[in-house]
């Protein structure tokens, strides 16, 4: 099967800035495909280009098998939209902006009806159709969005930065919603993020940094990439376990936030052996993964907050987004 | 959970689309129109009090020079036109507001032709001026103007070409405006003058030359003459008082007709609306 969205070399510069230095990349039918990288490493420019809305400066760009470039009706056509800015108008309902998109799209009368409830109900918003969306708050006009952006029933839908300045709740409902849509729609999901955590709801996370794809992996396997997992112990001898540890099977431990730490390849294996082999009574024991945190730090040197701040960004930013 | 797995469905873009893609830009306009009261009644405001204090006022003035027949009637068509242009630049300047809330990108990066985004605008612009009219329609009976069928016909068309060709212009001054302050400066700035020199609130005849070559050039002239015309055409006017009030606009000692003047409108309507969609082709 053709690939849903497939990159080669695509550019873009502004001036001298290149926002995007020539990045490949294939997305395949049904995968939910993440950008994860700092404000303003591109992944805006990206997407805009994928979009249509913005001209790339070099290479070249397939979406839902048409050319961004050349065949950039057929692309609008087969993708489903939402921005980070909202794009909904306050004054009328959700319905009537629902409506509006629909007719804009071309979507059949006869199906009209069924899509509409049907999106709706996804975001939960059935029942709110008939009101004015300007009473609406943030977390679900980012829902109605959603659901607009899937009423055409696009091939690929394009999430730029979905969550973003919505409260914790409203974001884990916003990938409630995220994830029941991949199992009820035959549909890809490309989106950006910069917040770690929501990186791991992603089938294969593409890290982007300075304008260019650093790797792209499963999250788990860029985990595993990484190392090991942590794994911490309570005991009543600390010391003694510590030493048993590396008799027994050559670890180096450590006590650390008051327990005994160590790293080992896979964690939950590790624990079976240790309760067999420890020959010490173990009071409670947790294992964890290292997260999308270590990963981005491994492969950039830096955290995504401290990319952030770092010079330049800001303008770059501006530059992405200054249309 | 359900987990039928929807189709995919895409519609070709087509001739029909984008003719749907033209009506529900219009129906936004008519719902966003007819959802916003405060506009509707702020929008009448100017005209009634040009109408009937200022036509009141100045009218006492000048009623012994202008036998049988009242200066608000002379007024009235200028007053006509007045709150159709106000309304149709309103909604071409709803384009700002919709760049400064992000509902633009969504008209902007959908499958259809920015021409047909532009029609829309400016049809919805149209008809809700002309709806907007017809409430200045209804007041004829107070200003001593009958309400002859036809002449309501006549004025209606005439309003709604008038009305198109400035929402083609609004639309264009609003292609590359980025807040809904500059646009009402500017807007303010272009057609303050051209009210004034349009022959809405006084005759265009015995001008001094100066004025009178700028009460030529003005376009909105075009559009205000033959509501004048039709008016007076339904009135009882002494012929020396018609020719002050009502002297049409010459071109070399020529008195145009009322179908060049308004083929003159639409064709001045079909430049700026191709100049506007161009101008939007190339926003991205």
């Amino acid at each position: 099967m053709n690939a849903a969205v497939a990159v080669r070399g695509l550019k873009k510069t502004y001036g001298k800035v290149e926002a995007v230095k020539g990045v490949d990349f294939e997305v395949s039918p049904g995968e939910v495909f993440g950008f994860l990288g700092p404000n303003g490493a591109g992944k805006t420019t990206t997407i805009s280009m994928l979009c249509t809305l913005i001209n790339p400066t070099g290479g070249s760009a397939m979406v839902a098998g048409h050319d961004v470039v050349t065949e950039r009706d057929q692309v609008r056509q087969n993708i489903g939209l939402v921005f980070q800015d909202p794009t909904l108008d306050g004054y009328l309902t959700a319905e009537q902006n629902l409506r509006f998109h629909a007719e804009l799209y071309g979507v059949p009368k006869d199906v009209l009806g069924d899509r509409m409830r049907q999106v709706l109900e996804m975001v939960a918003l059935w029942d709110r159709k008939d009101s004015k969306v300007m009473t609406f708050s943030g977390g679900m006009k980012r829902r109605l969005e959603i659901a607009r952006g899937l009423l055409h029933s696009p091939r690929v839908l394009f999430l730029d930065e979905p969550t973003v300045g919505l409260d914790p709740q409203t974001r884990s409902a916003i990938w409630g919603y995220i994830n029941k849509l991949r199992h009820m729609e035959d549909i890809t999901i490309f989106m950006t993020t910069h917040y770690m955590e929501e990186a791991e709801f992603c089938d294969r996370i593409a890290i982007i940094d300075h304008g260019r794809i650093v790797v792209i992996d499963s999250p788990e396997a860029l985990k595993a990439s990484v190392g090991k997992d942590r794994v911490q112990i309570q005991t009543g001898d600390d010391e003694s376990a510590i030493a048993l540890l590396k008799e027994q099977f050559g670890l180096d431990a450590a006590v650390r936030d008051g327990q005994v730490t160590f790293a080992v390849a896979s964690g939950e294996e590790f624990v079976p052996r240790l309760f067999a082999d420890l020959g010490l009574p173990i009071r409670s024991v947790s294992v964890s993964r290292p997260s999308l945190d270590d990963v981005f730090m491994s492969y950039t040197g830096s955290t995504i907050r401290d990319a952030e701040s770092g010079p330049g960004n800001e303008w770059m930013r501006a530059m992405a987004r200054g249309r | 959970m359900a987990t039928e797995v929807v189709g995919v469905s895409v519609p070709r873009a087509s001739g029909s689309h984008n003719a749907r893609a033209v009506k529900v830009v219009l129906h936004r306009e008519m719902l966003r129109f007819v959802n916003d009261r405060t506009r509707m009644v702020s929008m009448l405001i100017q005209p009634i009090l040009w109408l009937f204090v200022m036509g009141t006022g100045l009218g006492s003035l000048v009623r012994g020079s202008i036998p049988g027949i009242d200066y608000r009637t002379f007024m009235y068509p200028g007053m006509i036109s007045m709150t159709v242009i106000m309304t149709a630049m309103f909604s071409a300047g709803s384009i700002v507001w919709d760049r400064e809330f992000g509902f633009l990108r969504e008209m902007l990066v959908a499958p259809v032709s920015r021409g047909a985004i532009v029609i829309g605008k400016c049809l919805g612009g149209a008809t809700v001026a002309t709806a907007q009219g017809i409430i200045i329609l209804a007041l004829a009976g107070l200003v001593g103007v009958p309400y002859s069928p036809s002449l309501i016909v006549t004025l209606l068309a005439e309003m709604f070409l008038a009305a198109f060709t400035i929402t083609a212009f609004g639309v264009l001054l609003a292609a590359r405006m980025k807040n809904m302050q500059s646009f009402f400066g500017v807007m303010q700035m272009a057609i303050m003058p051209m009210m004034f020199l349009s022959g809405a609130m006084f005759p265009l005849a015995n001008l001094p030359s100066w004025l009178h070559v700028l009460t030529t050039i003005n376009p909105l002239t075009y559009a205000v003459d033959p509501m004048r015309r039709a008016v007076f055409g339904h009135l009882d006017v002494p012929a020396q008082v018609d020719a002050v009030l009502n002297p049409g606009i010459s071109w070399f000692g020529h008195r145009l007709a009322v179908g060049v003047e308004l083929g003159l409108v639409a064709a001045i309507g079909a430049v700026l609306l191709s100049i506007a969609i161009a101008q939007f082709r190339r926003t991205e």
